[in-house]
């Protein structure tokens, strides 16, 4: 599994929540604190949770500020200079100054295009979680609102989705869209929303029962009004869980793609096509090409994950009632 | 796919030094090679395509022969002359057998041109090689008469891609109809004159040939021959070193040097027939990724098309991008081959005239250009192009690069998408006339001219040339015409040339290989050093 | 029991037959196949003659209902590179993907019902927090990098086995496995670790916390009290409990191993399907990439019945009908 890339998460994870982090039930804590106090208290208990936080959100910062922050605009061919192609790490150039992470064959500084493929990656990754999310919701919730017919239907189409794998759809998808950072968006979605949408179905078809819904039903609220003020709300902690982890999967499954060749166009690299593109180098000794664009996309997903493991210890449906 | 597969190679490397003891080469007169890629079938008529062609010349013959350069030799027929603008006679070559014991003679030869449009399924047919035929006629069984519509001087050219088939093993074989590819790849059917004869053939894992002790052109050298496809450069080069083959093709460049150095392996390089371009849209007025040119399509300008080519430091390609395994291109076809001028340079790199001619082209401030390449096509060509668009850039031409795979690429070329592209040409006849003909000759249906010139270059006088050329039989008489030919569209910047493709083969030491321009690996090319 | 069956097989015929015209007209959209597999010398009459040649000049709908009907009689097309039929290239490389895909299973679940125990049964110790920190490391490292850092470490630089490609076979039974020879499985063992490390994550957290949730159940306590030796415990009663949801995520995920190692596959160059589909997208030969998709999804329902079988077999407690679908 180009690991994240799962194509399964939402079993990995359901799998995981469901056989119950028994320990976590003692843990929760009984304190009268409002509970977004008491999760921020409970996230920075653990250390290497709060670190991949402070990861994150500095990687976020330097992907945001790149423009102003590198060196070059790695984009920008004419800032390049192929006789600087292939410099190793530290290595001063007359024009440009030190490329302090060396220089790829173009002559791009690697350290520029990791913070732009950076950019891309993380806007791959939660662009396509944010509209998968939206999309996959909505689903769930009117499956599990109306029930029936139409509940049966939109789960089989998600069944179906499930059990292909999402590297074999992304891929198949990619090839017949053609390169593009958009496509990738477009095809992780594709691969995505079924997750949300079981998962927003599973959570809602609880909550359905509960009295407050009948409630709200009873009043002659309108249905939209209840599905996404009433229900949705509740339905979210599992959610916020599969998304923080689905981040990492979409990022990584990026990666795989651009690495295979269907992802992001050469000339825009994501961290996953900067390691292709070094990888022919790295053999005949010129490893920083492909090595530090891979310790980069590590650090990112590894954070993430740090971050998700400790939401979902806490967001546990299990321990919030 | 290349790209990362071509890395592995470094690790091979070290991992064929850890290995190296574990098993001794082949015996002296066994041979195994490994190839990068396979055959996709033995049929010798099935698909055109390198691997296919260069087992087709190890069990099979053709009437004529192409040297390691591609200059014509004699092949089963010993001599031929055109008797007068549109007959042809080949006199066939006495006491030749087929595998199986039955003899080669005229009739063979015309079977084997009838069967060669008849081949079902065939995704790239020979018939283009036996399209200017109109008639056969053996005159007596070891004398061929061939009639042709009109003068047709690259007939005995065309014919050396044609592998001479036995009428009497395989007419029967299907019935009556003409004889199945299954049966040439099960190996009943794959009989021919050739050096080798077929032996087994597993796809994916080997092929294995064996000497054909009784060759017309001499007992070969080897008893056994067999073909390893390993597609990836790591484990193939790795093969090489551990003594599991004694022969690759295609050695990944970035090791060349390391295999150079080590004393178990030689390598050798040769020029290949293959070009490397930039064509460039020049018929269109509206021409699509252009911008900042008020509408108009700059490259209807020489001097912009000249400009361009001077702003590209092609030795900088050849030495950054290719890591020096690669020759900087003046024209379509290498100095040396048939037809090409000799009168020709490399241009020079030359970013300030580049400048000024587009200042007076118009264009002080530049315009924006996309350029359009595949990403595995051709070695490196997707850094070629990025390398090309750095160096326009710098000359105010702000350009960007649309790298796809091939077959997108493709498709998008052909539909006119790219104002400018970058692709290859290997030239199948050794000549000049082929490159002259598919890139820059007008596109012409009925005479089969331009059919890969997607800048739909055209210039009259150049077509007149061609045409001329393709008309003269005399030999001396044609090269000159074709001479002109290459220079008027160079001097005109109807296309840009960009490299020559280098190709390389290892051997175990003690081996010998002779490059040859059309990048065939074949079993005859391998020699005992001295 | 029967029911049961016959839905599932209804709702996977639906699956191929939608699946198959998807990817079909997905790749009729892509470019034309003589594009790339042409002699560049080919005229345009050539071209053209070879368009019709391989089918490709009839109406999609036709070439579709050609397709289909042939589909019907176990017949998925020829490759239009190789001519051969589709199936046969397929089935032909199968034993390779599969060969690595079951070791990478089992490597998968030993190493991770191991580690998954240990952790579980002394959560609060080092090694335990080690092993779950450790195991979200194996979710995070991507496939195709992990592969290159192992080729880097011990091909390049340790030089203790080979880079890529597959070992020398032997036959068995009448297919080419590489499992019999020290060559073969000396190629096997990288990509096999590569493509096994995300589940074996994945097999740790279930083992733990099914241990976790055992340990805690009256049976295991009595039996604890009982006096039973704790190794005893752990084997029969703990370990029989976690196997559950392991072989039913497990059971699943082999058709994900096998979907995955498109990668590994590639950054191996092992000659498995994986490889053959990407080489086929590349050439848009399109019967091979219908055909792997087709075969694939007929694995992965087999897949999934089987693990539905086991499962109803390790728990009485389920019956088919009820499992979901």
């Amino acid at each position: 599994m180009s690991a994240p890339a799962s194509d399964t998460p939402g079993q990995g994870l359901s799998a995981a929540a469901a056989a119950g982090e028994p320990e976590a039930l003692h843990a929760a804590p009984l304190t009268a604190r409002s509970p977004l106090a008491r999760l921020a208290r409970d996230f920075c208990a653990s250390w290497p949770a709060l670190i991949g936080l402070v990861v994150i959100l500095v990687i976020a910062v330097v992907a945001v500020f790149a423009p102003w922050i590198v060196p070059q605009d790695p984009y920008d061919l004419a800032q390049l200079d192929i006789m600087d192609g292939t410099l190793p790490p530290g290595a001063e150039s007359y024009a440009f100054g030190t490329y302090w992470l060396g220089t790829d064959v173009q002559g791009r500084d690697m350290l520029s295009a990791i913070v732009y493929g950076l950019r891309i990656s993380l806007l791959v990754g939660s662009v396509s979680v944010a509209c998968a999310l939206v999309v996959g919701s909505a689903v769930g919730l009117v499956a599990a609102f109306f029930g029936g017919s139409v509940d049966s239907v939109l789960m089989r189409i998600v069944d179906i989705q499930l059990s292909f794998p999402a590297i074999l759809v992304a891929l198949i998808l990619l090839a017949i869209f053609g390169n593009g950072v958009d496509k990738v968006i477009v095809a992780l979605i594709i691969v995505q929303w079924a997750y949300y949408a079981r998962a927003v179905r599973g959570s809602a078809l609880v909550e359905r029962r509960k009295e407050y819904i009948d409630a709200a039903v009873c009043l002659g609220l309108g249905t939209r009004r209840v599905l996404f003020r009433h229900l949705l709300p509740n339905c979210l902690p599992p959610l916020i869980v599969i998304a923080t982890v689905q981040v990492a999967h979409a990022i990584a499954l990026e990666a795989t793609l651009s690495f295979l060749g269907v992802g992001v166009p050469i000339t825009e690299p994501s961290l996953g096509l900067l390691i292709s593109n070094g990888f022919e180098y790295m053999m005949s000794g010129r490893y920083w090409i492909s090595f530090f664009p891979g310790v980069a996309l590590v650090v990112v997903i590894v954070a993430i994950n740090l971050v998700g493991d400790r939401l979902r210890d806490l967001l546990n449906p299990r321990l919030q009632r | 796919m290349k790209r990362y597969l071509a890395a592995l190679a470094g690790g091979a490397l070290a991992l064929g030094l850890a290995q190296g003891a574990t098993s001794g080469p082949a015996l002296a007169d066994e041979l195994v090679i490994g190839v990068s890629s396979e055959p996709s079938a033995i049929d010798p008529h099935y698909h055109n395509l390198g691997p296919n062609n260069a087992l087709k010349e190890h069990i099979f013959d053709a009437l004529i022969k192409q040297d390691a350069k591609q200059r014509l030799q004699p092949g089963l027929a010993e001599s031929w002359e055109a008797l007068d603008d549109s007959t042809w006679q080949f006199n066939l070559r006495q006491g030749v057998k087929f595998h199986d014991g039955t003899d080669f003679d005229a009739e063979d030869v015309i079977y084997t041109i009838e069967r060669v449009p008849n081949v079902p399924n065939s995704p790239s047919s020979f018939s283009i090689y036996t399209n200017s035929i109109e008639s056969m006629e053996a005159k007596d069984p070891h004398t061929l008469i061939v009639k042709t519509p009109g003068p047709r001087p690259l007939l005995p050219t065309e014919l050396s891609n044609i592998a001479i088939i036995s009428k009497e093993t395989v007419a029967d074989s299907n019935g009556g109809d003409w004889p199945k590819t299954e049966g040439f790849n099960d190996g009943s059917l794959a009989v021919g004159t050739g050096p080798y004869k077929y032996e087994e053939f597993v796809k994916g894992d080997r092929l294995v040939l064996s000497k054909n002790a009784d060759y017309w052109g001499g007992e070969p050298t080897w008893d056994r021959v067999t073909f390893k496809p390993i597609a990836s450069d790591g484990p193939r080069v790795a093969a090489l070193l551990s003594g599991d083959v004694d022969v690759i093709d295609n050695p990944p460049t970035q090791d060349l040097p390391r295999l150079e150095a080590d004393p178990e392996v030689s390598v050798y390089s040769g020029l290949s027939n293959r070009v490397i371009y930039l064509h460039m849209d020049q018929h269109a007025d509206d021409t699509p990724g252009v911008e900042g040119t008020d509408g108009k399509n700059p490259f209807k300008d020489v001097r912009v098309r000249e400009a361009v080519s001077k702003a590209i430091d092609r030795a900088a390609i050849v030495e950054k991008i290719m890591g020096g395994v690669a020759v900087a291109a003046e024209q379509l076809l290498p100095q040396g081959m048939y037809g090409a001028s000799n009168e020709l340079a490399v241009e020079a790199y030359d970013p300030e005239a580049a400048k000024a001619l587009l200042a007076e082209a118009g264009y002080p401030d530049g315009f924006k250009l996309v350029i359009g390449t595949p990403n595995d096509r051709y070695i490196n060509d997707e850094k070629v192009a990025q390398a090309a668009a750095q160096f326009l850039s710098r000359i105010g031409i702000e350009t960007s690069v649309d790298a796809s795979t091939k077959s997108v690429f493709f498709k998008r070329r052909n539909d006119y998408e790219f104002t400018v592209y970058l692709a290859g040409w290997g030239s199948g006849t050794g000549e000049m006339s082929s490159p002259l003909r598919a890139l820059v000759a007008t596109p012409d249906k009925d005479k089969g001219y331009g059919g890969t010139n997607r800048g739909r270059y055209s210039n009259p006088a150049l077509d007149a040339l061609i045409e001329q050329a393709l008309a003269t039989l005399d030999e001396a008489e044609r090269e000159k015409l074709l001479q002109q030919a290459s220079e008027m569209v160079i001097q005109d910047y109807g296309i840009l040339p960009l490299h020559y493709e280098v190709t390389s083969w290892a051997t175990r030491e003690g081996l010998a290989y002779e490059p040859r321009t059309d990048q065939y690996t074949m079993a005859m090319s391998v020699t005992k050093a001295e | 029991m029967l029911v049961y069956f016959i839905r599932r097989l209804g709702q996977a015929a639906l699956v191929l037959v939608v699946m198959a015209l998807l990817v079909f007209v997905g790749i009729y959209a892509i470019g034309n196949p003589v594009d790339v597999l042409i002699s560049p010398e080919a005229d345009l009459a050539e071209q053209q003659a070879t368009i019709e040649r391989l089918g490709l000049d009839k109406p999609l709908w036709e070439q579709l209902w050609l397709f289909l009907v042939n589909a019907l009689g176990g017949d998925l097309g020829r490759s239009f590179v190789h001519g051969e039929p589709a199936l046969q290239l397929i089935l032909e490389r199968l034993p390779a993907t599969l060969e690595l895909a079951l070791v990478a299973l089992v490597i998968a679940v030993t190493a991770g019902v191991f580690l998954g125990l240990w952790a579980g049964l002394k959560p609060d110790s080092l090694t335990g927090r080690s092993i779950m920190t450790g195991s979200i490391l194996g979710f995070s490292l991507p496939n195709f990098w992990l592969g290159l850092m192992l080729i880097l470490v011990f091909a390049v630089s340790l030089q203790w086995l080979p880079a890529g490609g597959r070992g020398d076979t032997v036959s068995l039974l009448g297919i080419r496995t590489s499992l019999f020879t020290l060559d073969g499985l000396s190629h096997l063992i990288l990509p096999a670790v590569t493509l096994a490390l995300y589940k074996t994550s994945l097999v740790i957290r279930l083992a733990r916390a099914g241990t976790r949730e055992v340990a805690l159940q009256d049976y295991v306590k009595f039996a604890r009290a009982k006096g039973l030796s704790s190794s005893r415990v752990i084997y029969v009663h703990v370990l029989k409990n976690i196997m559950i949801p392991v072989v039913t995520v497990i059971g699943l995920e082999l058709g994900s191993m096998i979907a995955f190692a498109v990668v590994t596959e590639t950054v191996f160059a092992w000659p498995g399907i994986g490889k053959l589909l990407i080489d086929s997208i590349v050439n848009l030969d399109r019967p091979v990439v219908v055909a792997y998709l087709m075969m694939t999804v007929f694995i992965f329902i087999l897949i999934n019945f089987a693990v539905d079988l086991l499962y109803s077999l390790l728990d009485p407690r389920v019956r088919l009908s009820e499992a979901k679908a």
